[in-house]
């Protein structure tokens, strides 16, 4: 199994990705596991893939049109009824800007 | 007969046939359901008022000549990652705790249509991030078989749910096996559809270029049945696929001859990770199916070692997109304390995710980070082409594939989850199906030396569910009936009254 290394500054960008806060004795123990499975994922590396384009969709896929009409009905209070904080209707977040 | 003993078709014709009541079948099913869940722990949440206000119009809906279909009438258990109208859906995870969908999913709607009756929303691993079941923010699920084993995962509290009897049928969901394994380690019958047969809409999504609904079922015929009644183009899902409808019920036949099974010998050659009960269940269905007609060989598949690798990158890469939507704002958890926005996402996520999911999200993170993308992605995706192309090479020579569902049976409940990528790897025969699209239908053949069941996998080409029932429809007449595990039980008991 191939060893890897994640530093300490791509270990923070992957948090800052993953939008999740993670305690010291978190992090390190992620560390350890990303590093032995990207470990075991790097045998993908023994593979020659030279000329071979990566498979998206299996099936093919092309555009569909259809006419611009609204069929759904309206459920905007139902939706907003579901957020953890609402105010008037509306969605309500930490303040954003200053 | 005890009505339990039904499976999902002959309690449908019985109700047809006026012989058993729609409100008897429903509360024979929730007696049973007070009676396993103590043990058992399949279900995160059975709402009675519900369920019996439905049977009131389920029973006027068969009176007034609506539901005609083979399972009308019938309860059937939904995974808590299928929503439900009114019905807490909550991915078993504490981010979604207390999600009450306003809409039901397509595949529930169809399941309306055809006059079922959801009893009960189902236990499952957070997401359907694990093979075992015991990532559940809500407890785990234990194997009716043996109250000390996981049922699999993640579709294990459906799975369960049918071998404890407690519902005649459920929904799972399959993205790297989540339903054809835990069917093997419950004794149960479950089919992965082609991609894109059953909607996709109202699954929350965990990998969408490979999730998939599928049926869970006692036996094939009820798995015919079921499929018959979710599948069928949606235009709210934009991988939906416009099959028409191919009545895979009234198709079965069990006609073996002639039909070309390949048996992968990479399969058979993992020496020290395949267990050797499920290894002679191989052998003995082998020399059984070419016993009878079919045309059994073995045959190099070809890229088995990097399919684990590709999943997993690809899995998770598209796990934490998705999974982006949790964020505090539009539902679900919000933690209550937060200094501005950004830490109310990363505190929100960071609490209301549990381990497995956050392992697979920091994965996923890191695989589709510029530096990596290429490195990771891409070549997972390159490493994909080159596995669905090894797929097409052998259905071009066999008609489907026969592996085993899972290296072993059941493991012991809390062995699985200290060493994530031994777990990982246990996924070996049923993650490549899915990044190749395939169907694949795993069901049970024997129990291995503990008294756990067995359970192998065909594999089919795409489209091809109805050759791939027929053969397992095949396969089962020749197996004999398989109990259940409530029955064996009550079976063994007997046997030792007597004895």
């Amino acid at each position: 199994m191939a060893e890897h290394k994640i530093s300490d500054e791509v270990m923070a960008n992957t948090e800052l990705l993953a939008k999740l806060a993670l305690t010291d004795e978190e992090r390190e123990k992620s560390r350890q596991e990303m590093e032995k499975i990207l470990g075991y994922v790097d045998k993908l590396n023994e593979l020659d893939t030279e000329g071979v384009e990566p498979l998206i969709s299996l099936f093919p896929v092309e555009n569909v049109f259809r006419e611009d009409k609204v069929v759904n009905g309206d459920m905007r209070d139902e939706l907003v009824d579901l957020a953890p904080r609402k105010k008037d209707g509306q969605y309500l977040v930490p303040k954003t800007v200053e | 007969m005890d009505i339990l003993e039904n499976t999902a078709l002959s309690l449908g014709k019985k109700i047809r046939l006026k012989e058993i009541g729609v409100r008897e079948a429903v509360k024979a099913s929730l007696d049973q359901i007070d009676r396993q869940e103590p043990k058992i722990h399949a279900f995160l949440d059975v709402d009675e008022k519900k369920v019996y206000a439905r049977v009131k119009e389920v029973e006027e809906g068969i009176k007034a000549g609506r539901y005609r279909g083979p399972l009308a009438g019938v309860p059937i258990a939904v995974k808590d990652n299928i929503c439900t109208k009114g019905q807490k859906t909550t991915c078993a995870s504490r981010i979604l705790g207390n999600f009450v969908p306003p809409y039901n999913a397509s595949a529930v709607e169809r399941l309306h249509a055809a006059g079922m009756i959801v009893i009960g929303k189902t236990n499952m691993d957070e997401f359907a991030m694990g093979s075992t079941t015991e990532t559940s923010a809500f407890g785990i699920t234990h194997n009716p078989w043996n109250t000390n084993h996981v049922p699999g995962g993640s579709s294990g509290g459906s799975c369960a749910a049918v071998a404890a009897g407690e519902a005649f049928a459920a929904l799972g969901s399959d993205t790297g096996g989540s339903i054809r394994q835990p069917s093997a380690y419950c004794g149960v019958t479950g089919i992965k559809p082609t991609y894109g047969t059953v909607s996709r809409y109202g699954l929350i999504a965990y990998a969408s270029s490979l999730d998939q609904i599928g049926p869970v079922a006692r036996d094939t015929a009820d798995c015919a049945a079921l499929l018959d009644v979710i599948m069928g183009y949606d235009a709210k899902d934009s991988t939906s696929m416009e099959r028409k409808s191919e009545n895979f019920l009234d198709s079965l036949k069990g006609d073996l001859h002639g039909v070309r099974i390949g048996v992968p010998k990479e399969y058979l050659d993992l020496a020290e990770n395949l267990d050797p009960d499920v290894k002679k269940a191989m052998v003995d269905t082998i020399h059984l199916l070419s016993r009878n007609g079919a045309i059994v060989e073995f045959f190099q598949l070809g890229m088995v070692d990097y399919v684990i690798p590709a999943y997993y990158i690809i899995a998770s890469a598209e796990a934490s997109s998705n999974l982006a939507r949790f964020d505090g704002v539009k539902y679900g958890y919000r933690t209550p304390e937060a200094d501005g926005l950004h830490d109310m996402y990363k505190k929100t996520r960071a609490e209301g995710f549990g381990e497995e999911v956050k392992r697979r999200i920091l994965l996923g993170s890191f695989v589709l980070s510029s530096g990596y993308y290429d490195a990771y992605y891409l070549k997972a995706l390159r490493a994909k082409a080159l596995i669905k192309k090894s797929f097409d090479d052998a259905f071009y020579k066999y008609d489907m594939i026969l592996a085993p569902a899972s290296p072993t049976t059941a493991p012991e409940i809390g062995k699985s989850l200290q060493d994530p990528l031994k777990m990982y790897l246990s996924d070996i025969y049923t993650t490549a199906v899915n990044l190749a699209g395939l169907p694949g239908i795993s069901i049970p053949v024997a129990m291995d030396s503990k008294g756990l069941p067995v359970g192998l996998q065909l594999v089919g080409n795409c489209f091809s569910e109805k050759k791939l029932l027929d053969a397992a429809y095949g396969l089962e007449k020749l197996r004999g009936s398989f109990p259940m595990a409530f029955q064996a039980k009550v079976e063994k008991k007997h046997g030792k009254e007597r004895a």
